[in-house]
């Protein structure tokens, strides 16, 4: 488990890199994009949390197959510090179009608020394939 | 007209084009996000792996869908978001945001979510389950 705080000026950089001018993400009670969240992993996971090093594939056959995000209720505003936990989420395995064995495994985030309300959902898959892409 | 009503099934949300993406979009991304893969940032790794050039990160073209999204509905009326990747977005690529209404259930709608590549490929799709309660 690790902390991750949304800062405002880092959702308006956020905002403008993914082509939006909308002022619900602009000032100090911006709330965070759709997508957003995924930065906290990049910019606030320290070692030692599950990631993707974890899963046991191939980093050199690794495709980011999805990402899902599950809000409850608003999505969180800037300040709000938000605890994130990271776990393996569900592995399976498939036959790729072109032929060969892919795998599939998630990593499952969860955000839970100052009061310890689940606020986000996040899940994020990741496909190894059997040839190098 | 009711909120129901403007967002039935069927519905077209305005599309949005996007680029061409530059090199500089991509790295104004990397740096938002904290994504400092060198794939898609540094040229001469890029090559070295094969690639014609650098590539955009999967996140960007999802983040674009995202916010595209959340200028036709407010970002609380969010409920889910999901995408899944599906081509690579290079630089000179002209991507269009675009997305129809595909369930209007009561109070929530499922809006069906693409990002597409000037040669007619998809980038990103994505889905989105939006509360339209007054």
């Amino acid at each position: 488990m690790y902390d991750f705080t949304p800062e405002a000026g880092k959702i308006a950089e956020f905002a403008r890199a993914t082509g939006s001018a909308n002022p619900a993400y602009t000032g100090d009670d911006a709330v965070v994009p759709p997508t957003f969240l995924t930065t906290a992993f990049l910019i606030a996971q320290p070692p030692g949390e599950f990631g993707i090093d974890d899963l046991g594939f191939d980093l050199k056959r690794l495709l980011h197959g999805e990402e899902e995000y599950v809000f409850h209720g608003p999505p969180p505003a800037a300040g709000t510090r938000l605890s994130v936990t990271s776990r393996p989420g569900p592995v399976s395995e498939k036959e790729g179009r072109r032929g060969g064995r892919m795998r599939f495994a998630a990593i499952v985030h969860e955000y839970r608020d100052e009061t310890g309300r689940l606020r986000v959902e996040h899940r994020t898959t990741l496909i190894e394939t059997e040839e190098k892409p | 007209m009711t909120g129901t009503a403007r967002y039935a099934v069927g519905h077209t949300l305005a599309p949005r084009t996007i680029g061409p993406v530059t090199r500089t979009d991509i790295v104004r991304y990397a740096g938002a996000s904290g994504d400092f893969n060198p794939i898609h940032h540094d040229e001469p790794f890029a090559l070295s792996a094969g690639f014609p050039s650098v590539f955009a990160m999967g996140m960007y073209s999802a983040g674009l869908l995202g916010t595209y999204l959340t200028d036709e509905f407010p970002p609380s009326a969010l409920k889910l978001f999901r995408v899944r990747f599906k081509e690579q977005v290079w630089p000179g690529d002209v991507l269009e945001c675009s997305g129809t209404i595909t369930v209007a259930d009561g109070a929530d709608v499922t809006v069906d979510l693409t990002c597409t590549r000037q040669t007619g490929g998809t980038a990103v799709q994505g889905t989105a389950v939006v509360s339209v309660a007054p």
